[in-house]
């Protein structure tokens, strides 16, 4: 990879292909039909079918970040977001949710409405196949929760999901050796591609700057590794400068926020990188007498949303053995016990509706790398105790014998001490760097807000003073949607790309 | 059998770690060390050559540490003393030292569900033919 840069010209290049970057490509694909040159550059590889294997070990280094692994700058939570041809909608669960009215009307971003983006999602929805999965479909996992939220009085509600032909494999977070999730690389990137889209894989992005007539990204293009998955880049390994009218960026919250951010964007954007939020979660186990179905079939259909009322959402989940044993609390035999009992175990994910505050942010290295600051507030950690003692009701209400709770200390509850849940459970006993803490609805960044003051775009994805810039993915999100994002990150990149075909043309 | 690049230098205390996380894997046999060692080792080439030196010092330390107060080092302490000793590092002042044993916690909770017979072993059958298979 030496020489000078090879030079590219198009007249819209999108950083990112995930539900940002897929969306975009979709509303332009008319334009790349019409002739304009339309390119989409993924970091990450492109899959082959056979290359979904399902394996725990071997998927999450070819899909995600840091192999899963992306730690907060203090070290004390793991943050998950995909890399690869679709980004994070190839390993999240299919869940789709349209954004909240009540969140949507207090971000107050002038020029942003939320039957606008509902309508949106709407169409996004029918386009993703978006439904509820039948009865016959629901595991015992999913049951479970349902039944132990009826007894107590809780309102659990089954998530809209968008697959097509799910065999219940509960592989999503692994991506879906089936294809049945409908996530960008289903759906989008495919039908962009089909009507003249370019998608390059294996290109990074390093930095965007202006030039003539918009800007130019310098990318390096990284060979396929030897024995590696995926298929070879689309473009010969090596540097390149592309040349694009209009740049839309849609690396994702820790993407976008560090492309600008090298790209020396921070000094007239001072807001860059600030407001970032990301639903806090861990798991909660809960061990039954007897074995039920939790690794097979949709491992997310039910939820309980306490968002608007106290902060949390509970959501129905099944992790695999490392992740599970990972996410416990604790060590030695009490705490592997939990895992030894595989086949009789409920899970549940608990997630607290974080708020942007000052100091949580993505910042970069001095090797451009991204960095997240992430300090938990104790609002945060209460809320992730209020939402633990009402999962472990649950798991008491469904049946189970014991729950591992990662704030009881020690952690272990018996049905016994159900009354005293108030008391066991309790957010004193969080402690960063010991109770395991992950990550995966990333958020915010490069917020939208009025001005350079207070944000780093408009309503419409415009990088404030950088006319041939936009975002257009979940960075653009200035504080917490509390609820699962996609629908509202699809809705939102679609705004951005609109308003871009109308310059366009 | 390949050298362990990060792993040879501290074997004997990250194997002692292991133990006392998934005390099962006392039973380990030499393949199954192997294999588990291989999976960290390969969980390890995708960070960075500073997060692995971080790791074997830390290694090191826990290895010594127990040498103050009980004279032997970690790996020849009784399992229930390693136990006491992980324990209170993760629950140390010092986010550094909780963020160490989480670590390394981690890494030994890899080096064994992360064997693909282990995870059989749990009852864990998750299935690319989902219902399908599990009929």
């Amino acid at each position: 990879m030496t020489g000078a840069p090879r030079e590219e010209r198009c007249d819209v290049l999108v950083v990112g292909s995930g539900a940002g970057g897929g969306a975009v490509a979709r509303r332009l694909a008319p334009l790349a039909r019409a002739g304009r040159r339309v390119l989409v550059l993924e970091q990450g590889p492109r899959l082959t079918p056979r290359d979904f294997t399902g394996s725990e070990v071997e998927m999450p280094r070819t899909l995600y970040q840091d192999g899963a692994g992306f730690l907060t700058a203090d070290g004390a939570m793991t943050l998950a977001f995909g890399r690869c041809y679709g980004g994070s909608t190839v390993v999240y669960t299919g869940t789709s949710l349209p954004p909240p009215r009540r969140v949507v009307e207090r971000w107050g971003v002038p020029g942003l409405e939320h039957d606008d983006l509902l309508l949106r999602t709407e169409v996004f929805a029918r386009e993703n196949g978006v439904h509820l999965l039948p009865p016959e479909a629901i595991n015992r996992n999913n049951h479970l929760f349902v039944e132990g939220c009826r007894a107590l009085g809780y309102a659990a509600e089954q998530f809209p999901v968008n697959l097509r032909g799910c065999r219940g494999s509960s592989l999503c977070n692994l991506g879906c050796p089936n294809g049945a999730k409908q996530g960008t690389h289903e759906v989008q990137l495919p039908a962009a591609e089909a009507a003249g889209v370019e998608v390059v894989t294996r290109a990074a992005v390093r930095r965007v700057v202006p030039a003539p007539g918009g800007g130019v990204a310098h990318v390096t293009v990284s060979p396929r590794p030897a024995q590696g998955p995926g298929t070879d880049p689309e473009w010969a390994p090596g540097e390149y400068r592309v040349h694009a009218a209009h740049i839309v960026s849609c690396g994702g919250s820790v993407g976008s926020a560090a492309l600008l951010l090298r790209s020396g964007l921070g000094r007239s954007l001072p807001r860059l990188g600030e407001r970032f939020t990301c639903h806090p979660a861990f798991i909660l186990v809960g061990e039954h007498a007897h074995p039920i179905t939790n690794d097979v079939g949709h491992p997310k259909s039910f939820y309980l949303d306490r968002g608007e009322a106290e902060g949390w959402v509970l959501e129905t989940c099944m992790y695999f053995p490392f992740v599970t044993a990972k996410n416990l609390t604790g060590l030695g035999a009490d705490t592997v016990d939990f895992v030894e009992a595989f086949p009789r175990l409920q899970m549940i994910l608990v997630l607290a509706c974080d708020a942007a505050v000052a100091g949580n942010r993505v910042a970069v290295n001095r090797a451009g790398a991204p960095v997240v600051h992430y300090r938990f507030t104790p609002r945060v950690r209460e809320r992730l105790a209020a939402a633990t003692r009402a999962a472990a009701r649950i798991f008491f209400a469904a049946g189970a014998r014991r729950v591992h709770a990662p704030l009881a200390d020690p952690p272990t509850l018996l049905p016994g001490e159900r009354d005293v849940l108030e008391r066991r459970i309790d957010a004193r006993h969080f402690l960063p760097g010991r109770t395991s803490v992950s990550a995966a609805h990333l958020m915010g960044g490069c917020g939208m807000g009025r001005g350079a003051a207070d944000s780093v775009t408009d309503a419409w994805g415009r990088v404030h003073g950088v006319p041939w810039l936009r975002v257009a993915d979940i960075s653009l999100f200035p504080d917490a949607l509390e609820i699962n994002p996609y629908l509202t990150v699809m809705a939102l990149a679609d705004r951005v790309a609109e308003k871009l075909v109308e310059a366009l043309q | 059998m390949e050298p362990s690049p990060t792993l040879a230098p501290v074997r004997a205390p990250f194997r002692a770690v292991v133990e006392t996380v998934v005390p099962r894997a006392a039973a380990f046999d030499g393949a199954a060390w192997v294999r588990a060692e291989a999976l960290v080792e390969g969980a390890l080439a995708e960070r960075t050559p500073s997060e692995r030196r971080q790791l074997r010092v830390f290694l090191r330390l826990l290895d010594l540490l127990p040498f103050l107060r009980y004279g032997v080092r970690f790996p020849r302490l009784a399992p229930p003393r390693r136990l006491r000793v992980l324990r209170r590092l993760e629950r140390a002042p010092l986010l550094r030292l909780r963020r160490g044993v989480w670590g390394v916690r981690t890494l030994a909770l890899l080096a064994v569900y992360g064997q693909e017979a282990e995870r059989a072993r749990v009852g864990y059958r998750a299935d690319p033919r989902g219902w399908e298979a599990a009929r």
